[in-house]
């Protein structure tokens, strides 16, 4: 029981450091509202997604400002989508990052590119790390609570005995 | 003894004498005796012999005879006192006896007479009764000749067969040595020899109808004795034979147009053939009035058996003709079948065909209006736009129509607001009204109900066909539109058959009229309105197919139109009555209120609301699918331009295009849309995610067409707030 209350306050610090600390906004909330009994598993879904597009998106960047001529316009539009997903999830901070690097690849810059692409793959590994523990916490949370019930119907029912 | 004067003198009996009168006595009593012992063995041997006591008597009589005599032998000689007096009782008795036989005889004889007279009578009877048996017996016989001969003439329908079967069995009946039967030619002047019995192959003979003998024969309904040497009986050949003798009787030919008339056949219109037979020659055989009487029952047979085989010959004609004319009227059927399904398949990919271009013309004129023009530059653009919607609702009309005529539109049923109905009409034509300086009016009767159950994007559009029309020929004056519920008796002014239904708690007949003060129609014209592609007057510049489809979806609606005017120049009125129910009474079919449902209302139902969405970016599309799905609609997602126009389809109500892709040009999508949907109706309702907020984007999305922009990303109450104000007034404001 106790443990339960510890862990559930836990989880509330931790998430609510991740909106404060703009990991996470508005967005990553609308995300949590859009899952219900029908829809079970949303939120890992999409942040699953996430993680597997924007890997393949930094791969794809990291080739592109790597080329001898660097086609900035291919960077552009890996830029573009990456901002967008990231807007999607609500992972605040990537996206801003994205932001800036959009705008080096409009000046045509490509010191800034370099250095902008480190700072968004930073960022991106950063709210990686804190949305796997995040799930990690809430699974472990979600553990306790399921055997704190099994104990509560076990001993009710030795009880009746 | 003395002697007198005697002539003969008393001699003493002699001797011989004696003798001989004594054996005839003797003789004399034995037959006496005799007799009535014969009398008795006969009577004995009879029975029926009535007169007994008779013979009795007779034979008393003969007895005492007998003994009288007898006793005389005793009287020859002397003798006795007693003998005398034994023969004198004798006598006397016999004189008795003899006295009352005779008298009994008297009476006896006439009966014994007259039984000899009741023999012969009887006798007479019989014979003749021998002689009637024989008359039966003949008739019989004829009778069973007729009907073994009819018999074999029915048991045929074939003319030929009925004719030969007749001449063979009245031949062999008959024994006759030939048969003939002349038959009128077709001209009916002549007969004409066309069966024989013995001759097998008749020459066609030929004789004229007018003979004399001939028309004897025609003129008895007997058959009659003709001479050997008329015409239609030389069919022997010439030689030493002695003819025999010839009859002829005529075989009354019935027509079937003989028994159409109320009385049975007349007599002036009668066909008739001759039969001919002839008895063997050399024969002496004559004409038994029997045999006559059977010819002449054959002959009538005869008649009666054609008559029938003429009358199965032509309803044999009349089923072939019938079969034949079934197979022609279903290959009729067939082609036209396939040459109205090729006419529709036509149709529909020329419709399609012509509507692309149409879409992009209109479209991109829309578009080029927008920029800058120089004014005659937009006065050209605005012409063309003009003329490309003409002909799109041409287009438009003309298959409408094809599908009204085949009968395979079907009205789209459902509950709507009759004062929305008008109301968006008076606001769609106020303002042309307004620019026309027509005083431009809209009245509703207060009995009319508020919803009703119908065709509501048909009745506008009859409507607005012809509002539109009243005010397109109205230079100045007024157009007044009423509507108000019909009452009975101007349902029956209309004498239409088919408004018989009385209006009843289910439904009710709502007229519309459009009076004008505008040009009015020339009474001639009139009938000619409705019809396709006939312009009355040279002013019109209409379709020519509006009116013509307003009439069919009215007739459809079970309702009447029609334009009354009063002449050219003194205006025009127009009359619409359809047929509307009425809900909440009876069975409501599905509402479509969508918009009716006030939006503060928790969870307004999205439920199974379809609508595609667009966007490259899986994580973007994931999130807003699921943004979706919880609202409950039923997602299609999509991650490019051309999968998204090829997938939507008219069950789509809206499409979410995100506009911020960079290779996609999401515009030239929205345009395609439209383009894949020619009627407004059925086209989805667009909507586009963008990441940018400048104006920029906000106005080229407005121009192509879109209904609404929302700016990503989305929260869940934005999208539902935009969702129902896009469903209820088919745009959406964005609030910030």
């Amino acid at each position: 029981m106790e443990i339960v209350g510890q862990l559930q306050k836990q989880y509330v610090e931790f998430s609510t450091s991740l909106y404060r600390e703009g990991f996470l906004d508005e967005q990553f909330i609308q995300l949590q509202k859009l899952q219900d009994e029908s829809n079970p598993d949303f939120v890992v879904e999409v942040v699953s997604i996430f993680f597997e597009d924007s890997e393949k998106l930094i791969n794809d960047l990291a080739t592109a400002i790597q080329q001898q001529v660097v086609d900035f316009k291919q960077v552009d539009a890996h830029v573009h989508q990456f901002k967008g997903s990231s807007s999607s999830i609500g992972a605040n901070r990537v996206k801003n990052m994205c932001i800036a690097l959009r705008s080096f690849c409009d000046e045509k810059n490509l010191d800034g590119c370099l250095r902008c692409l480190q700072q968004v793959k930073h960022e991106y590994f950063l709210v990686k790390n804190k949305l796997e523990t995040l799930f990690r916490g809430i699974s472990h949370l979600k553990e306790n609570i399921d055997s704190f019930f099994s104990f509560l119907i076990h001993h009710f029912f030795r009880r009746k005995k | 003894m003395e002697l007198c004067n005697c002539i003969e003198p008393p001699w003493p009996a002699g001797e011989l004498l004696m003798k001989y009168q004594y054996i005839s006595d003797f003789f004399i009593a034995l037959a006496y005796f005799s007799i009535p012992l014969e009398l008795i063995y006969f009577v004995k041997k009879s029975a029926v012999f009535p007169y007994r006591w008779v013979l009795v008597q007779f034979g008393a009589f003969i007895v005492l005879c007998g003994a009288t005599h007898l006793i005389n032998l005793w009287t020859f000689t002397l003798h006795t006192k007693t003998v005398a007096v034994v023969m004198t009782t004798a006598k006397v008795l016999t004189a008795a006896v003899s006295c009352a036989t005779a008298l009994m005889l008297v009476h006896i004889i006439p009966d014994l007479l007259s039984v000899k007279t009741r023999e012969l009578f009887l006798k007479n009877k019989a014979a003749e009764l021998d002689r009637e048996m024989g008359l039966i017996r003949t008739q019989e016989e004829t009778g069973r000749h007729v009907r073994m001969l009819t018999h074999e003439i029915r048991s045929t329908l074939d003319r030929h067969t009925i004719l030969k079967t007749t001449l063979v069995e009245l031949g062999r009946t008959l024994g006759l040595e030939e048969c003939a039967l002349w038959m009128p030619t077709r001209t009916g002047l002549e007969l004409q020899l066309s069966y024989t019995l013995r001759h097998q192959n008749p020459v066609g003979f030929t004789v004229p109808i007018q003979l004399p003998v001939i028309n004897q024969v025609f003129n008895t309904n007997r058959a009659v004795k003709i001479s050997p040497n008329s015409p239609v009986a030389r069919l022997r050949p010439a030689g030493k034979y002695m003819p025999g003798e010839v009859v002829a009787v005529r075989v009354p030919l019935l027509h079937l147009s003989n028994f159409q008339i109320h009385d049975w056949p007349e007599l002036s219109t009668r066909r008739y053939a001759l039969m001919v037979l002839m008895l063997p020659s050399d024969s002496a055989r004559q004409w038994h009035v029997h045999e006559l009487e059977l010819v002449e029952v054959v002959a009538d047979q005869v008649a009666v058996a054609l008559s029938h085989a003429a009358i199965l010959e032509e309803s044999m004609k009349a089923r072939d003709l019938l079969m034949e004319q079934n197979v022609a009227l279903d290959h009729a059927r067939r082609e036209a079948e396939t040459a109205v399904r090729a006419r529709n398949d036509f149709l529909a990919v020329m419709n399609h065909e012509m509507r692309t271009p149409m879409h992009a013309i209109i479209a991109l004129s829309s578009l080029l209006l927008e920029t800058e023009l120089t004014p005659e530059q937009r006065l050209m653009v605005e012409t063309v736009l003009k003329s490309s919607n003409l002909l799109s609702t041409l287009i438009n009309d003309v298959l409408d129509l094809s599908r009204l005529e085949d009968g395979s539109l079907k009205l789209e049923i459902g509950t709507f607001s009759l004062h929305t109905l008008f109301r968006e009409t008076y606001n769609l034509i106020k303002p042309i009204a307004s620019v026309k300086k027509l005083n431009f009016t809209l009245s509703l009767s207060p009995e009319l109900p508020e919803f009703a159950i119908g065709d509501e994007k048909r009745l506008m559009q009859v409507l607005l066909n012809v509002v539109g029309n009243a005010v397109k020929f109205t230079k100045e004056g007024s157009i007044s539109v009423s509507a108000f519920v019909a009452k009975l008796d101007s349902l029956r002014e209309f004498r239409a058959p088919d408004l018989i239904s009385i209006p009843s708690d289910n439904h009710f007949y709502l007229r519309i009229e459009v009076k004008d003060t505008g040009l009015g129609i020339n009474p001639q014209d009139l009938p000619k309105l409705f019809m396709k592609f006939v312009q009355s007057q040279p002013t019109k510049n209409s379709s020519g197919l509006g009116l013509a489809i307003c009439k069919r979806f009215v007739n459809l609606m079970e309702g009447h139109i029609c334009i009354e005017s009063e002449g050219l120049g003194k205006g025009s009125t127009a009359i619409v009555i359809v047929k509307l129910g009425i809900p909440g009474r009876s069975n409501e079919s599905k509402l479509s209120f969508v918009h009716k449902v006030p939006r503060n209302q928790v969870k307004p139902a999205f439920s199974g609301l379809k609508v595609v969405l667009m966007d490259d970016n899986s994580v973007g599309r994931m999130v807003t699918k699921g943004l979706l799905v919880h609202l409950g609609c039923d997602v299609l997602a999509v991650g490019s331009g051309d999968e998204c126009v090829r997938v939507i389809n008219h069950e789509h109500k809206v499409v979410f295009l995100d506009v911020s892709m960079p290779d996609v040009n999401s515009f030239e999508v929205a345009v395609r849309i439209h383009e894949k949907f020619s009627k407004r109706m059925d086209r989805p309702l667009i909507v586009a995610l963008t990441g940018n907020t400048d104006r920029m984007t906000k106005e080229n999305c407005r121009r192509v067409g879109m209904n609404g922009v929302l700016l990503k990303p989305v929260s869940v109450d934005k999208m539902r707030s935009a969702l129902s104000d896009l469903l209820e007034k088919g745009f959406f404001v964005e609030s910030k």
